[in-house]
């Protein structure tokens, strides 16, 4: 038996020619696939929103829509009263709450009054106004519109009492937890809002 | 110093503040030609570094120039792909 037809060992050294050459083609293969892997620079995003108070809104709409603008793979998966910033009729009627926000000029023994919460949404609302921020309803829109995938919990749907239709157009229904995790596996930025 | 770059585009985006100026610009970049250079005016300070960042990290676009003036940023955006 010559040397040349025995395999080398595992993890061994290729001895003969055509195990170089072998060799050389998977490398190169694995090269062209890590290539491949570097130039596909698709970014995603998952955004997991479960806030549904008035400021808490914003964020996750306002980096949706940007990164979508980046050209990222965008996902928010609503879940529990994050459901609300999706739902058509509670989304224009989104609640600050005035009681343990120390940014409020007033104390909490205050801000605990009946009227407070609807005081204070009403005034950042006029603000927001103001400064020409959005409101929810335009970054829905724009979000959907720039692609953005707009997710409703199932399980939170039902728990809420809500209907698939309640929602805006255009938003995802019937997806759970193992669909926001697939995602988040898959991206390249995760946040819990 | 440089030359003001010509525009092929103008799009207003004053009065309106994050995320608008770039949710705006880059459907308006969308609608653009290879070549095309839009023109976005803001009132937003924060657009200066947004557009930067948005620009650098977005294949197909080039930021030209960006003017700061009485409180009116104005970009020069070419759609180079």
């Amino acid at each position: 038996m010559s040397t040349e037809s025995s395999a080398p060992t595992e993890g061994g050294e290729p001895t003969t020619e055509a195990e170089l050459e072998a060799r050389i083609a998977e490398l190169e293969e694995q090269v062209a696939g890590l290539e491949t892997a570097v130039e596909d620079d698709q970014k995603k995003m998952t955004i997991v929103a479960t806030k549904g108070s008035f400021d808490m809104a914003y964020p996750p709409l306002i980096l949706a829509s940007t990164a979508a603008a980046f050209g990222w793979e965008v996902i928010v998966f609503h879940t529990f009263w994050g459901l609300d910033i999706l739902h058509e009729e509670n989304s224009k009627d989104l609640k600050l709450s005035a009681v343990g926000n120390p940014n409020m000029p007033m104390p909490n023994a205050l801000a605990a009054l009946p009227g407070m919460d609807s005081m204070a949404t009403k005034m950042m609302r006029k603000k927001i106004d103001d400064n020409g921020t959005a409101t929810i309803e335009e970054l829905i829109e724009l979000s959907l519109e720039s692609g953005v995938e707009l997710q409703a919990c199932q399980m939170t749907v039902e728990l809420m009492d809500y209907d698939e239709d309640d929602f805006y157009d255009g938003v995802t229904t019937g997806v759970g937890a193992a669909t926001a995790l697939q995602h988040m596996a898959e991206s390249d930025v995760q946040l819990l809002v | 110093m440089s030359s003001t770059p010509t525009a092929t585009e103008t799009l207003d985006v004053k009065g309106q503040s994050c995320p608008m100026p770039i949710v705006k610009t880059k459907q308006a970049i969308d609608d653009l030609e290879e070549g095309d250079v839009l023109e976005v005016i803001a009132t937003d300070s924060g657009s200066v570094s947004d557009i930067q960042g948005w620009a650098d990290g977005t294949d197909g676009v080039e930021l030209l120039e960006q003017i700061e003036d009485d409180d009116l940023y104005t970009h020069y955006v070419e759609k180079t792909a």
